[in-house]
């Protein structure tokens, strides 16, 4: 097992040099003038000042000059600090948030994350519960229905899912508002009585103990919750049946039941452990997926998290806050995705024993 | 052990099988036994024919759009607009401004001699039922470019990959790791955005980013499937007299590996879309007014609060995308099921 963590540790300096050169590759499509928004927050219409900001950036420099330049920036030699430089953090100027594109990340990513958190439960659990129950009962009746649920699910767009669920929820009985808080709700949020612990805006208000504002953060995820889910249920039921009628198959279950024990120890303590196997995969990619899938609903429902940021700059075609975030983005996932690796080797007794 | 010291004939039960002698139509030597179940399995399950049929559906849609819905001006992806007003309009409301010409079937089924709007209008006044209907033909093309060009792209990377292994196959599949990292429709979201200025507001951006993060998954099946396909003997003997490597590979290995991936390909069609119509609704790609279904999704952001009273604007267009989506998932689904080697030899 060790070689295959050392092997998978190896892979990730080469990922992340691929994400950033990906990156520095797409910033290149730029011209100069525009890529100069990376290191000034007004781009100047003087063209004498433009071309002093391009030779001072070296922003017509070689490609391997400027890449290490992008990457570790410059010192000022009047101040002493560091101008630019992404690993350090600097990811330029953000014109649609008006602030350091680092600043924007660091007041979006907590309700993102707070969101992606309270989803991964009912991702995870109905999804494998789905996908056990229909194993289980092949060709029966729960193992049609959520053959057509996974169909119509993977069918939907989330965009649709969640206008759907705003025309229902929200215009027609105003049950779940979109948005982050209500406004009596931000108005204590922002005064000076709460206090932040976390930044993830449901357990601090259960730090503060508030649970009526905690309630009314809660309530406003609720939908997007459940659109982030119901197109992983599709997936997780998919996997989930087809490894656990492959486990069913089997000898050993085989055994147990010719042992005579209960049907119900059979599936649930002997089959269901080693089906889990190939879900656990899929269950730390899928909350990595969450990640990635924010963009649209958060959209949708106008939940100020980092996707939301992220297609607002797109739509405003603001390129050094949208490259920003996908360098942020990048580095989240190929972290995630080793933890899932190598959670999958302690799991998997075939690869720890190997 | 007795059972094996008796002999068959002694056994009464026991016969020696006789095959059938089958007759091998025409399809089947074309493509091969193994292809030949597929196209056979995809064309016996109830789902996949379901599939089939809304698929046909909106290809008629596509041919017909002109028939079914006149265009106006010069360019007929424009929706026509009934005024300017931002408030929508509701469904069945008369067409007052400049309505378009009638088209043949009207009258005999409307029983009327105005345009009305049969699905209301969007915000701003555009004609939900006309970018339904010519939105069809915005997705058999925007779907039909990305399909074709992340097929080959994946196919040859694949390929390359596959047949010459050792560093070059490292090397790429690294480079293929690369790309999927980032989540697939932000990835697509940054390259349009970044490309739109270069090409103004079109089809083009979206479908260049759909391209470039699109091919991986090709590549990796063709990979597959040619690392098996390469070992078959007639490889080894194609090698021996000394063909050279492209042709070997294009010739010999490529015709007897491809058709799984060509398959996958044609299916992906509905995903295209959905990330297409994905991509307009967060406001990237074609201008304002432009005959696709993310665009006319995406009029009804900016009445989220009143959609109990406009909720046309999302049902039909979302409606529509959803049944073109499910027409190739049906199909994909079986597919699955057929693909699947515990089925092999079930058909």
């Amino acid at each position: 097992m060790t070689t295959y963590i050392i092997r998978r540790l190896l892979l990730v300096p080469v990922l992340l040099f691929g994400v950033t050169v990906l990156i520095f590759a797409m910033l290149q499509l730029l011209s100069p003038v525009e890529r100069s928004a990376l290191y000034v927050r007004d781009i100047p219409k003087n063209e004498k000042v433009l071309d002093g900001i391009i030779k001072k950036y070296g922003l017509d420099q070689p490609l391997h000059v400027q890449y290490w330049r992008w990457l570790v920036g410059t010192t000022n030699q009047l101040t002493g600090g560091r101008e630019g430089g992404i690993l350090f953090g600097n990811f330029g100027y953000s014109r649609v948030g008006s602030q350091p594109v680092a600043d924007l990340i660091n007041t979006r990513f907590p309700n993102t994350l707070d969101l992606t958190l309270w989803a991964v439960a009912p991702v995870i659990l109905v999804g494998i519960w789905l996908g056990v129950q229909a194993a289980v009962h092949q060709n029966g009746l729960i193992d049609q229905a959520a053959r057509i649920f996974s169909i119509v699910g993977t069918s939907f767009p989330t965009f649709v899912f969640g206008l759907l669920m705003l025309l229902i929820f929200y215009a027609n009985v105003q049950w779940f508002p979109p948005g982050r808080l209500s406004e009596w709700a931000n108005a204590i949020v922002t005064g000076g009585e709460f206090r932040t612990y976390t930044n993830l805006l449901t357990f601090d208000a259960l730090l503060n103990g508030r649970v009526d504002i905690f309630w009314d953060a809660f309530k406003h995820m609720i939908l997007p919750i459940l659109t982030l889910s119901y197109l992983s249920w599709a997936t997780f039921l998919r996997v989930t049946r087809s490894s656990m009628l492959e486990v069913l198959r089997q000898d050993y279950v085989t055994t147990a039941r010719a042992k005579g024990l209960h049907e119900r120890d059979v599936i649930f303590k002997h089959a269901r452990p080693n089906a889990m196997i190939s879900v656990v995969t899929l269950a730390g990619f899928s909350v990595v997926g969450l990640l990635g899938g924010v963009v649209i609903t958060e959209t949708v429902f106008d939940f100020p998290g980092i996707g939301k940021a992220a297609a607002e700059a797109a739509g405003a075609l603001d390129v050094v806050t949208i490259l920003g975030f996908a360098l942020f983005n990048g580095v989240i996932l190929i972290v995630a995705n080793l933890v899932v690796d190598v959670i999958y080797a302690f799991v998997d007794p075939r690869v720890r024993l190997s | 052990m007795s059972e094996i010291a008796t002999t068959p004939s002694s056994d009464v039960g026991l016969r020696p099988e006789v095959i059938p002698l089958r007759q091998i139509g025409r399809l089947e030597r074309f493509l091969g036994p193994e292809n030949y179940r597929i196209v056979l399995g995809l064309s016996k399950t109830p789902a996949s024919i379901a599939g089939f049929i809304l698929i046909l559906f909106f290809v008629l849609v596509a041919i017909f759009a002109p028939l079914i819905a006149p265009p106006v001006g010069n360019d007929p992806y424009k929706i026509p607009r009934d005024g300017f007003k931002a408030q929508p309009q509701a469904m069945g409301s008369e067409w007052k401004v400049r309505p378009p010409p009638l088209p043949f079937w009207w009258k005999p089924i409307m029983k009327t001699d105005h345009w009305v709007h049969i699905f209301g209008t969007a915000q701003g006044q555009y004609d939900v039922f006309y970018g339904i209907i010519w939105g069809t033909r915005t997705a058999f093309k925007t779907g039909l470019i990305v399909v074709l060009a992340t097929f080959l792209i994946g196919t040859v990377i694949g390929s390359v990959s596959a047949y010459y292994g050792g560093a070059v196959d490292n090397i790429i599949m690294r480079i293929v790791d690369v790309f999927l990292t980032l989540p697939f429709i932000l990835a697509a979201l940054i390259l349009a955005a970044v490309i739109t200025p270069r090409f103004g507001r079109s089809l083009m951006p979206a479908i260049l980013a759909l391209v470039t993060f699109g091919w991986m998954g090709y590549a990796r099946v063709i990979r597959g499937d040619i690392l098996s396909t390469k070992e078959r003997d007639y490889v080894m003997a194609a090698r021996v007299i000394g063909v050279k490597d492209s042709r070997i590979l294009f010739r010999h290995i490529l015709p007897n590996a491809i058709f799984p991936t060509l398959v996958l390909a044609s299916l992906a069609i509905g995903d295209v879309v959905l990330s297409f119509a994905a991509l307009s609704f967060l406001g990237i790609g074609t201008d304002i007014g432009y005959a696709d279904w993310g665009q006319v999704l995406s009029f009804a952001r900016n009445w989220i609060i009143s959609l109990d009273q406009y909720w046309y604007i999302v049902v039909w267009p979302g409606l529509t995308l959803v049944l073109f989506v499910m027409g190739w998932n049906l199909v994909g689904d079986a597919l699955r099921d057929v693909l699947d080697p515990r089925m092999r030899g079930k058909t």
